[in-house]
C-alpha cells in the first residue's frame, strides 16, 4: 500500500513548527514547556488546530446520555465530549500535544531570533567514536550473521568442490563459509562545551526572579546543545558563600544570607581549573543575580577574578540581571563601567520581567561566540 | 494497492475462518458486497484511519494531524482500531494483525454486516462504489495542481474549501433535482432598469389615457413590477442548502479552484450517508457479529474473551451515547416487538401495563422487520419511528444540559419525548446548523448572503467569523450570514477584511 501519510505528517509538523515560531514569545514567556521536557523531546501543548465551520456554540447543546441519576445530578466523569457519537461539533478546548525534539526547538529559536551559528573556539581535541557497520568479517557473533554472503560463500565452495547439484540445490554452509557484518570505528573530533550557571539565591531573589532564570537557562541550554555535541552543565548557587548543586536544587533553593558574588566566581574558576582545561573546552559562565553585592570591595574582587581568571578562558561571560524589588542593580552598572558595553567577551543583559526573556536570550547568544 | 503487496492477504487459517463466516452470513440472509480483507499493522491502520479508509488521498496536513493523534493514542494505549471497512464494491476491510483469533472472527462477522448495510441501505444507494479509484484520481488531480500552482497555494485553498465542506444537502441525491442553468452574471445593470411605462393599458385614444391609466394605478404597477423583478432576479430563487454547488456555479473561481472545490464536494457527498446512518450501521454490524459469534462460531474457550471485548465495544460512558449500543438494542427491541406483535392500534390502545408486558401474538415477524428497517431507514427515521417509551426507560436514557450556574453538565430530563426530541435534533443535519444560500447578489452588489435556519441554538460566533473569512476568500466579495442571537435577527458580515455585526 502506498500511503502518503508520512508526507502529510511532516507537512502537519511543519505547520505546527510555524505556529510555535509565530508564538515563540508566548511559549518562552510562559515557560510551560520546561516542565514537559523528556530526554530528547519537549511536549508542547498547542491549541487544537481546527478547521473552522459553522457550528453551534459550545455548551449550548447538551445531549442525550445513559445511566442512573435524577434531574440535576451532574453527568459524571468530566466533560461529555459529544452528545452523540456522530454529532459533529465537539466542544471543549482540546489541546494538541506536539512532541518536538530539542534540536527542532533550537532551530526554531535560532531562526526566530536570527541567532548566528557559534564558531567554536580551541582545538578539536575531543574525540567521539561512532560505530558503523561497513564491512564483512569471517568471524563474529551469530546475531550479525550475513545470510546472503554466507550463502554465496557456501555456494562457491560447493560448486568448486563439485558437490553442488542443480537439480537439488541444497546448500549447507560450514563454519568457514560464515560471514558476519563487521563495524569500523569512526573517530571524530568534536568541540565540547561546558555551561556554568551561577545564581544569586540570596533573600532578594524571589520566586518570580528564579522562574525567569529557569526559563532563560532552559532556552540557552537548548540552543547551546544544538551547537555542541557533548555539552555539560554545572550549577553554582551563592549567597554569602557558594556551592555547587544539581539542577533541581539550583532552581529551587532559596537562602537568605547576604551576597558575596566573588564566592561564586571563585568556585567557578576552581571548577574550570580542575575539570575543564580551556584548550579542550568551550566555556560559558552565566551569572544571574538581582545586582546586589555585599560591598564595593567584593565587587572589586569580582572584577579582578573576571579579568584575570575567567575571561581569558571563557568563550564569553554572560551576566543577566533580573529586576527585583529589593535589588539595587548596582552590579550591572559596575560591570558596565568596568568593561564597557562593547567588550568582546562580556555580555550584559537586563531582564525586567518575563517578557524580557526573549530579548535577553538574543543578547547573550546573538554574538555567535 | 490491490495485489501490490502480498503479505497483506489473509493467511490460510484466517481465510478458512473467513469462508466459514461468509457461509453463516449467507445463511442468515445477509447479502453483502464481496469483501477483500487485508492484514495491516498498527501503523498502517492508523494511517488508513487518518485517511478515512482510503490508501490514496490527496495530500493534506489534516490527515497528518489525525495520524499523529491516532498514533499517539495507540502508543499510549488509549485506543486501538480493530478494523476498518470501506463502502465500495467489492468492499475493502482492514484487519489489525495483532488482533487475537477471536477478535478476528468477530471483526469479520462485523465487517460482513457493514458490507451488507452498504449494499442494501437506501441511503447508500447513490454513493460511488468505485470510490477507491475516484479518490486516487482526486489525489492525482490535486497533486498536479500543486505542481503547477505550488503546494501552499493549493493547500491553502483546500483549507478554505474544508471550512464549508459540511454545507451540503444530503437529501439532494434523492430529490432528482435538475442542475440549475447557469446564469452568466448575477449583476446585470441592463436588467436593472425598469420598463419605461409598466403595466399601462393600451389605448388608441390618447385623451382616454389619463382615465384608463390614472397616476395612482401606474405608480402601483410600477412598484409591483419592481418587486417582481427583484424577486425573479434573486439567485437562488429559493434558499439553497447545497452551498458548495452554488459556489461551484457562481463563485469567481479559477479552473483549478473549481476542480478542487468539486473534489471536496464529491468526497463530502460520498461520506454523508455514513454520518446519516452511524447508529443503524454500527448497530446492524454489532447485532450480527453477536448473533453469528454466539450462535455459530465461538468455541467454549473463546466465550469469555468474546464477551469481554463485546462488552467493551457496547459500553456506555456517562454523558455519551454509544451508537453501537443504541443501535444494537433498538434492532433487538424491534425484532422482539414484531415477533410478539407488540405494535399496531390494538397494542397502542391497551392501557394495562401487565398485559402489554406479556403481550405475545406469536407473529414471528421480527427478523423480517429488521431487514426491512435496515433497507429503508436512516438514523433519524430509525429513532423517530422505533424508539419507544419502554425502550428509553429500559436503557435509562436522559437528556443533559449545561448549567451555567454550576458550570457543569447536569441531567435535565428523563421524559421520552424530550430524549427523542434532543436525539433527533442532533441527528438531523448531522448535528450541525442548517445553512442556506439566500442571495448571490445581495444588495445588488454581488455579495453573498447565507441564512442560518434558526432552531433554538445560537451559532458559535467565533467559528462563524472564521468561516465567513474563509468564504469571503472564495467569493471574493462581502459575505454575510443571517442568524438569530437571543431571539433577534442578526447579520454577521465579513467586509474587506473586517467583521461587522448588526441587528436586523
Amino acid at each position: 500500500m502506498i500511503y502518503n501519510i508520512k508526507r502529510d505528517h511532516s507537512r502537519f509538523r511543519q505547520i505546527v513548527k510555524g505556529k510555535i515560531k509565530q508564538d515563540l514569545k508566548k511559549y518562552v514567556t510562559h515557560g510551560e514547556m520546561i516542565g514537559r521536557k523528556g530526554k530528547d523531546t519537549v511536549t508542547i501543548p498547542l491549541p487544537q488546530i481546527e478547521i473552522p465551520r459553522f457550528r453551534f456554540g459550545e455548551k449550548e447543546q447538551g445531549g442525550v446520555g445513559q445511566g442512573d441519576g435524577k434531574p440535576g445530578d451532574p453527568v459524571g466523569q468530566g466533560e461529555p465530549k459529544e452528545g452523540q457519537g456522530q454529532a459533529g461539533s465537539s466542544p471543549g478546548e482540546h489541546s494538541l500535544d506536539v512532541d518536538l525534539t530539542l534540536q527542532e526547538l533550537a532551530e526554531i529559536l535560532g531562526e526566530q531570533l536570527e541567532l548566528p551559528k557559534i564558531e567554536p573556539r580551541g582545538h578539536r581535541t575531543l574525540k567521539s567514536k561512532t560505530e558503523r557497520y561497513s564491512g564483512i568479517a569471517s568471524q563474529g557473533p551469530n546475531s550479525l550473521r550475513h545470510f546472503k554472503r554466507t550463502f554465496k560463500e557456501a555456494l562457491k565452495r560447493q560448486i568448486a568442490s563439485g558437490t553442488y547439484n542443480p537439480d537439488r540445490p541444497v546448500i549447507v554452509p560450514v563454519k568457514k563459509d560464515m560471514r558476519f557484518r563487521s563495524w569500523k570505528s569512526d573517530v571524530r573530533h568534536e568541540n565540547n562545551a561546558v555551561v556554568i550557571y551561577m545564581m544569586d539565591v540570596s533573600g532578594s531573589m524571589g520566586d518570580e526572579q528564579k522562574e525567569i532564570v529557569r526559563t532563560e537557562a532552559f532556552w540557552i541550554d537548548t540552543w547551546l546543545r544544538s551547537q555542541y555535541k557533548g555539552i555539560e552543565t554545572r550549577y553554582i548557587i551563592h549567597d554569602a558563600s557558594a556551592r555547587e548543586v544539581d539542577e533541581d536544587t539550583f532552581f529551587k533553593t532559596r537562602e537568605s544570607g547576604g551576597t558575596l558574588i566573588s564566592s561564586a566566581y571563585k568556585l567557578c574558576q576552581k571548577l574550570i581549573e580542575t575539570e575543564y582545561p580551556p584548550s579542550d573546552w568551550n566555556i560559558y559562565p552565566f551569572h544571574f543575580s538581582d545586582g546586589d553585592n555585599w560591598s564595593g570591595e567584593d565587587t572589586r574582587v569580582c572584577m579582578d577574578i573576571l579579568e584575570k581568571d575567567l575571561l581569558p578562558v571563557s568563550n564569553v561571560f554572560c551576566y543577566g540581571q533580573v529586576e527585583s524589588r529589593y535589588g539595587s542593580g548596582q552590579f550591572y552598572k559596575d560591570l558596565k563601567e568596568h568593561f564597557g558595553t562593547e567588550h568582546d567577551s562580556v555580555i550584559l543583559s537586563k531582564i525586567e520581567n518575563k517578557e524580557g526573556i526573549l530579548q535577553s536570550i538574543k543578547d547573550f547568544l546573538g554574538k555567535g561566540r | 494497492m490491490r495485489g501490490s503487496y502480498s503479505d497483506s492477504a489473509l493467511p490460510a487459517d484466517l481465510e478458512k475462518i473467513r469462508e466459514e463466516i461468509r457461509r453463516h452470513v449467507a445463511q442468515y440472509g445477509l447479502d453483502p458486497f464481496e469483501v477483500i480483507f487485508e492484514m495491516v499493522d498498527s501503523d498502517q491502520i492508523n494511517s488508513l484511519a487518518a485517511l478515512g479508509g482510503f490508501p490514496v488521498r490527496y495530500p493534506h496536513w489534516r490527515f497528518g494531524m489525525d495520524y499523529d493523534q491516532l498514533s499517539k493514542g495507540y502508543e499510549w494505549g488509549l485506543q486501538k482500531i480493530y478494523e476498518m471497512v470501506i463502502n465500495t464494491s467489492p468492499s475493502y476491510a482492514y484487519l489489525m494483525k495483532s488482533n487475537s483469533l477471536v477478535d478476528q472472527k468477530t471483526v469479520m462477522a462485523h465487517v460482513y454486516a457493514h458490507a451488507d448495510f452498504f449494499k442494501n441501505n437506501y441511503w447508500f444507494s447513490m454513493t460511488n462504489r468505485k470510490m477507491l479509484d475516484t479518490m486516487a484520481n482526486h489525489a492525482v488531480k490535486i497533486r498536479n495542481f500543486m505542481d503547477r500552482h505550488g503546494q501552499d497555494t493549493v493547500e491553502n485553498f483546500i483549507d478554505r474549501c474544508l471550512t464549508i465542506e459540511n454545507l451540503i444537502d444530503p437529501y439532494l441525491p434523492f430529490s432528482g433535482a435538475k442542475k440549475r442553468t447557469a446564469v452568466s452574471s448575477l449583476m446585470d445593470p441592463q436588467q436593472e432598469q425598469l420598463p419605461a411605462e409598466p403595466g399601462r393599458f393600451k389605448t388608441e385614444r390618447s385623451y382616454m389615457d389619463s382615465f384608463i391609466n390614472p397616476k395612482e394605478f401606474l405608480d402601483e404597477q410600477k412598484k409591483r413590477m419592481a418587486e417582481k423583478i427583484k424577486k425573479s432576479k434573486t439567485v437562488p430563487a429559493e434558499p439553497q442548502k447545497d452551498v458548495l454547488s452554488f459556489l461551484l456555479e457562481y463563485a469567481p473561481l479559477e479552473q483549478w479552484q473549481h476542480e478542487v472545490l468539486s473534489v471536496i464536494r464529491d468526497e463530502a457527498y460520498y461520506f454523508a450517508p455514513q454520518a446519516q446512518t452511524k447508529i443503524m450501521n454500527e448497530g446492524w454490524a454489532s447485532y450480527w457479529h453477536s448473533k453469528i459469534m454466539t450462535e455459530r462460531v465461538l468455541d467454549d474457550s473463546e466465550v469469555i474473551d468474546f464477551c469481554d471485548h463485546n462488552a467493551g465495544v457496547l459500553a456506555m460512558q456517562p454523558g455519551r451515547l454509544n451508537p453501537y449500543k443504541i443501535g444494537v438494542e433498538l434492532y433487538r427491541d424491534i425484532e422482539d416487538r414484531w415477533n410478539r406483535g407488540k405494535f399496531g392500534k390494538e397494542y397502542d390502545e391497551c392501557d394495562d401495563l401487565m398485559t402489554k408486558a406479556k403481550w405475545d401474538r406469536g407473529l414471528g415477524l421480527g427478523r423480517k422487520k429488521i431487514f426491512e428497517v435496515r433497507r429503508v431507514c436512516n438514523d433519524v427515521t430509525f429513532i423517530d419511528e422505533f424508539m419507544t417509551e419502554e425502550f428509553c426507560e429500559r436503557l435509562k436514557l436522559y437528556t443533559y444540559a449545561f448549567n451555567r450556574r454550576t458550570n457543569q453538565y447536569e441531567i435535565a430530563d428523563r421524559d421520552t419525548k424530550k430524549v427523542k426530541e434532543k436525539l433527533l435534533f442532533q441527528l438531523t443535519n448531522m448535528g450541525q446548523p442548517q445553512i442556506f444560500v439566500k442571495d448571490g447578489n445581495y444588495q445588488n452588489k454581488g455579495e453573498l448572503l447565507l441564512w442560518h435556519k434558526f432552531e433554538g441554538l445560537d451559532l458559535d460566533s467565533k467559528w462563524a467569523r472564521e468561516t465567513l473569512r474563509s468564504l469571503a476568500e472564495i467569493w471574493k466579495r462581502t459575505v454575510s450570514i443571517e442568524t438569530e442571537v437571543e431571539g433577534q435577527k442578526k447579520l454577521l458580515s465579513f467586509i474587506d477584511g473586517e467583521f461587522s455585526e448588526k441587528f436586523l
